[in-house]
């Protein structure tokens, strides 16, 4: 019985992982209407950018991290502002073509710059180890991951449905046009988004660096789990994403658990069912373009 | 009552052959006598042609987008390399139709999933039935060989009297041939009737089915048949290089497919045989100057591409053909213009 | 003109296929080097690559009067680029061997190739047992998994451990190591309390440790590919395994020296068979090191090792035959050198073309503030043991 609450643990730890990665993503995705391949370059840089700042410059791991989501969210306005801009009236085709080239300058450049072999960033002796809570196994580094996500996703939908910021957006996205006619700065808004989905990335990569590995080849070996997020979930709100990634979460570690030679399995097909039930997504909307 | 001849000129008209398109298929047999050294680097093209073919099929046609096609590559691939390895058929032409309709079969039964969705859901749909299948090919590895592939493949003569040779110009024929018959046949398929509907409901799904156009069955329909084709590819694909192991089913290939197609552009048929070219040739020369950062470089081109757009590099590109067979011919441009930049 | 120089070109490879031997540059030798630069196993193919550039900077670009040139290809450990480069080098670049080779697959796919050109085939890193048998123009310079996982089945019996839970990546190698160590460990009379395939890509070890831990095994035996062990140490850390006295034991591809020292402590004590250590206490072996260090910010790792044995061994192939690079004769050149590398006293056994080397048990101790593999128990000259047993 304790077993399988630590898989639950565990399972809901990797899962608000991924929702921390991929809900950027979702909000390009669903909101924007932007197909952002290179959504995992952003959580690599964030990462990469964690590993020197804690392991080169010695610096503690809770400064590199807030470090890590700023640094993210500053090259996602950069690119934004000179890249990204141009490409949000054109094709899906285009915007695929033009961010797999993205994903692709970036890896070459991590290896460039880094080396291909894999990073680990040098964890504080707190956040090391296991310890019992009534017998369910509990990792400190997997609890941590919980809370600040689950803060972090408390925070992002109070934005999105309370402050003006969340209405602004809700509107430019509705109808770009009357949101101008209304006096609303849209491409701010919409810049001001991109570098917040990139910058929760970049805070996904510094802390999935532990757990999922961090080389050179991140943003494409994780596209796929982004992308099955981000469809699974549906686009309207964020609470799509957010179930989808505990139930992806959860699924693939009790899958790998009970039944380890099944184990990708699982997750493909959880996947495959649910959009076949839904096609668009959980939470989708009908309307979806 | 008037506006049928119309549409039957018009189909007419454009199914005819242009200069154009002879002289691409001369160019290209002749590469075959004038790179002797190369045939591997061709066969490989050939094969991704043929392949890219298959994906415009449904994308360029029928606006079926998907990031799985890979799936029938693979299942084309293992069938051809199971025949083969257990002498089941031995001969590699037989063995190829065979595998094709394998791939056929697959096709057919995913359709009723993929046709379900939006854009988006497809695309994931197909990644998940391509990931699926790769896993159970790791998972069965006693027929499949697992992560090490199947290994031990000896082909036999092509029709008892062709046999592939270390130089690979038996394979580099084989796949022409196979490729420009197919071409061939889909050729025939989207100047048909069959094929005009299908671009109505690419354009309009909604009004197509208004004006009485049986939407879903068309759109499997045109599934099946572009998974056959991608079955052939993988098929050849095995036969050509004696090996068959996980990568076929890989998130890579679909990938890479879908680049390519984008890059020659879709909804004429030979955008997959040109993007085909330009990206293998590219790969080759970026990863041979510099093996390990070659990525960067074709990351670059795709960004240039997307930024400088499509059509744009497509007008440039088709700028000195279009004016040879202006001085040539006597006449207008008359080389294809992709449909999606058109529209 | 472009098009005669095509046609003259045709008339050659035409010559060249009716003649089957492909006439031979005179005075270079050419080398293909196919490794994988990018993708997942990238890492190996830069130690490998390195470790070449050490040695040919080190020794210089001449052997027997012939100058080496490499021809470095990319094959992204996909095993039909690595036929579809070896055949184009061979064929196209006219190379006299073929060498790298980072995945089993890889290594096997061009095994017909060599055999019907008559090059010899250096294998460089892939690990599983059957690849020397697919060509008899083969050699290997790297290691066999048997090799150091019946050595470590011995070696736990023997040390007081009963029961051992098992986890290896699902392909050939994992299955060679895993078959070999429970061979010698049940032959012993130890038990398997568990055994675990992952696949070989692999995002979170997590479910699979846990059951690991549940099965409260003496130890673990594990076998990943060069580069994912860190992750799996950290893991093995993270759930406490290393506090509820369960070993980690195997071959030392987990403990890799290239990634070893940011496994952070987690790492100590484990104990693992394998064929190098950095710490190797012998003199060649620190001026290999420290060069290595020097040229590459970075410490060498196993593969590191079998590129530079790989590209000695050629070297010495070379000196024998007088500069003759002729596939027959430098396999026979090769078959029996003995010499001494970084990793030990090495040999290339005449009969199987595999190699034979010491095989050391190794802890993970620190070091001077770093972690190293420091070797404690040394098992001589030991054949690859999934072929002796034929």
């Amino acid at each position: 019985m304790t077993t399988l609450f630590t898989i639950l643990f565990d399972g809901v730890a990797y899962g608000m992982l991924l929702f921390v990665l991929a809900c950027g993503l979702a909000v390009t995705l669903g909101l924007m209407n932007f197909v952002n391949l290179a959504h995992g370059a952003f959580a690599m840089a964030g990462g990469y950018i964690c590993a020197v700042l804690v392991n080169n410059s010695g610096w503690p791991f809770f400064v590199a991290l807030p470090l890590a989501f700023i640094a993210s969210a500053a090259i996602g306005v950069v690119l934004e502002r000179t890249l990204y801009r141009h490409l949000y009236a054109r094709s899906h085709l285009d915007q695929v073509l033009f961010s797999i080239g993205l994903v692709f300058m970036s890896v070459a450049a991590v290896d460039y710059i880094m080396g291909s072999s894999r990073v680990f960033i040098k964890l504080p002796a707190a956040l090391e180890g296991q310890f019992d809570f009534f017998g369910v196994g509990i990792g400190r580094y997997r609890l941590m991951i919980i809370v600040i996500c689950g803060l972090l996703t408390v925070a992002l939908q109070l934005i999105l449905a309370r402050t003006r910021f969340g209405s602004r957006l809700r509107a430019a996205v509705d109808d770009p046009r009357a949101a101008i006619g209304l006096g609303i700065n849209v491409p701010q808004v919409f810049a001001f988004t991109f570098a917040l989905g990139c910058g929760l990335a970049g805070l996904g990569g510094a802390l999935s660096a532990e757990i999922l590995g961090l080389d050179p080849y991140f943003p494409l070996k994780f596209m796929i789990y982004f992308l099955i997020v981000v469809t699974v979930g549906g686009s309207s709100s964020i609470t799509g994403p957010f179930l989808a990634s505990l139930l992806l979460g959860i699924g693939d570690v009790a899958g790998k658990y009970y039944v380890p030679k099944m184990g990708p399995f699982v997750i493909y097909t959880i996947m495959i069912v649910i959009l076949i039930w839904r096609p668009n997504g959980l939470f989708g909307r009908t309307a979806a373009r | 009552m008037t506006t049928l001849p119309d549409v039957s000129t018009n189909a007419v008209a454009s199914a005819r052959w242009r200069p154009g398109e002879i002289v691409f298929w001369i160019v290209v047999v002749a590469c075959g006598f004038l790179f002797p050294s190369r045939y591997l680097i061709m066969t490989d093209i050939v094969r991704l042609a043929l392949f890219a073919l298959s994906l415009d099929l449904i994308l360029g046609y029928a606006g079926i987008v998907s990031l799985g096609h890979a799936a029938f590559f693979g299942v084309g691939a293992y069938s051809a390399g199971l025949l083969a390895l257990h002498g089941i058929i031995g001969e590699p032409v037989v063995a190829l139709v065979v595998a094709g309709f394998a791939a056929m079969v697959l096709g057919f039964f995913t359709s009723f999933l993929v046709i379900r969705g939006v854009d988006l859901t497809r695309l994931m749909v197909t990644l998940g039935i391509a990931l699926l299948l790769e896993a159970l090919a790791e998972r069965f590895s006693n027929i499949t060989g697992g992560t090490d592939g199947l290994q031990g493949i000896e082909m036999q003569p092509i029709l008892g009297s062709f046999a592939f040779d270390i130089f690979g110009k038996t394979g580099f024929f084989y796949s022409l041939i196979v490729l420009f018959l197919l071409f061939l046949l889909a050729r025939r398929i989207v100047h048909s009737p069959f094929g005009l509907s299908l671009r109505a409901i690419r354009n309009n799904p909604l009004r197509a089915a208004a004006i009485g156009i049986p939407v879903n069955r068309r759109l499997i329909a045109i599934y099946t048949v572009s998974a056959f084709y991608a079955g052939v590819a993988g098929a050849l694909f095995t036969q050509t290089t004696a090996l068959a192991s996980l990568d076929v089913f890989s998130f890579e290939r679909s990938a890479d497919l879908m680049l390519m197609l984008v890059i020659g552009g879709t909804g004429y048929l030979y955008g997959g045989l040109i993007g085909a070219v330009v990206f293998k040739i590219l790969q080759e020369l970026f990863s041979t100057i510099t093996p390990q950062y070659w990525l960067f470089w074709i990351g670059l081109v795709l960004v240039v591409i997307v930024l400088v757009g499509r059509a744009r590099i497509h007008r440039w590109a088709l700028w000195l053909p279009n004016l040879i067979i202006r001085q040539v011919a006597g006449r207008r441009a008359v080389v294809a213009v992709p449909e999606s930049d058109a529209s | 003109m472009f098009i005669r120089r095509q046609l003259l070109l045709a008339a050659g490879a035409i010559a060249a296929a009716a003649s089957v031997l492909p006439v031979r540059a005179e005075e270079t030798v050419k080398i293909g080097l196919i490794v994988p630069m990018t993708g997942g196993q990238a890492s190996t193919g830069k130690q490998i690559d390195n470790a070449i550039k050490l040695y040919m900077q080190q020794k210089g670009d001449t052997v027997a009067g012939k100058k080496i040139e490499i021809i470095l290809r990319d094959d992204a450990a996909v095993p039909d680029n690595t036929k579809r480069i070896a055949q184009e080098l061979i064929v196209n670049e006219k190379v006299n061997i073929i060498a790298g080779f980072g995945v089993t697959p890889a290594a096997l796919a061009a095994a017909p190739l060599a055999t019907q050109a008559k090059v010899p085939e250096i294998v460089m890193a892939a690990g599983t047992s059957i690849i020397t048998e697919r060509s008899p123009y083969i050699v290997r310079t790297s290691f066999t998994l048997p090799q150091s996982s019946t050595i470590i089945g011995d070696w736990a019996v023997k040390n007081g451990i009963k029961k051992v839970a098992t986890l290896t990546s699902d392909y050939a190698p994992g299955n060679d190591a895993l078959t070999s160590f429970k061979e010698h460990f049940v032959a012993g009379g130890g038990e398997i309390v568990e055994e675990v395939k992952v696949p070989l890509a692999n995002p979170d070890f997590a479910p699979f440790l846990q059951r690991m831990k549940d099965s409260k095994p003496d130890a673990v035996f594990v076998f990943v590919p060069a580069g994912q062990g860190g992750n799996f140490m950290k893991q093995y850390a993270e759930r406490g395994l290393d506090k509820s006295g369960i070993r980690v034991i195997g071959p030392g591809d987990v403990m890799d020296d290239d990634l070893l020292n940011n496994m952070g402590d987690a790492a100590l004590g484990a104990v693992t068979a394998h064929l190098y250590s950095a710490a190797h206490p012998s003199q060649i072996n620190k001026e290999f090191v420290a060069a290595y260090k020097k040229a590459f910010n970075n410490r060498p790792g196993f593969m590191a090792v079998g590129g530079y044995d790989g590209i000695h061994l050629i070297y010495e192939a070379l000196k024998k035959t007088g500069g003759d690079a002729t596939g027959d004769k430098l396999i026979a050149a090769m078959k029996g050198m003995k010499w001494e590398s970084p990793r030990g006293p090495i040999s290339i056994d005449p009969e199987t073309r595999d190699i034979v080397q010491n095989i050391y048990i190794r802890k993970v101790e620190k070091v001077d503030g770093e972690l190293y593999n420091v070797e404690f128990a040394t098992f001589e000259a030991v054949k690859d043991p999934g072929k002796t047993k034929k």
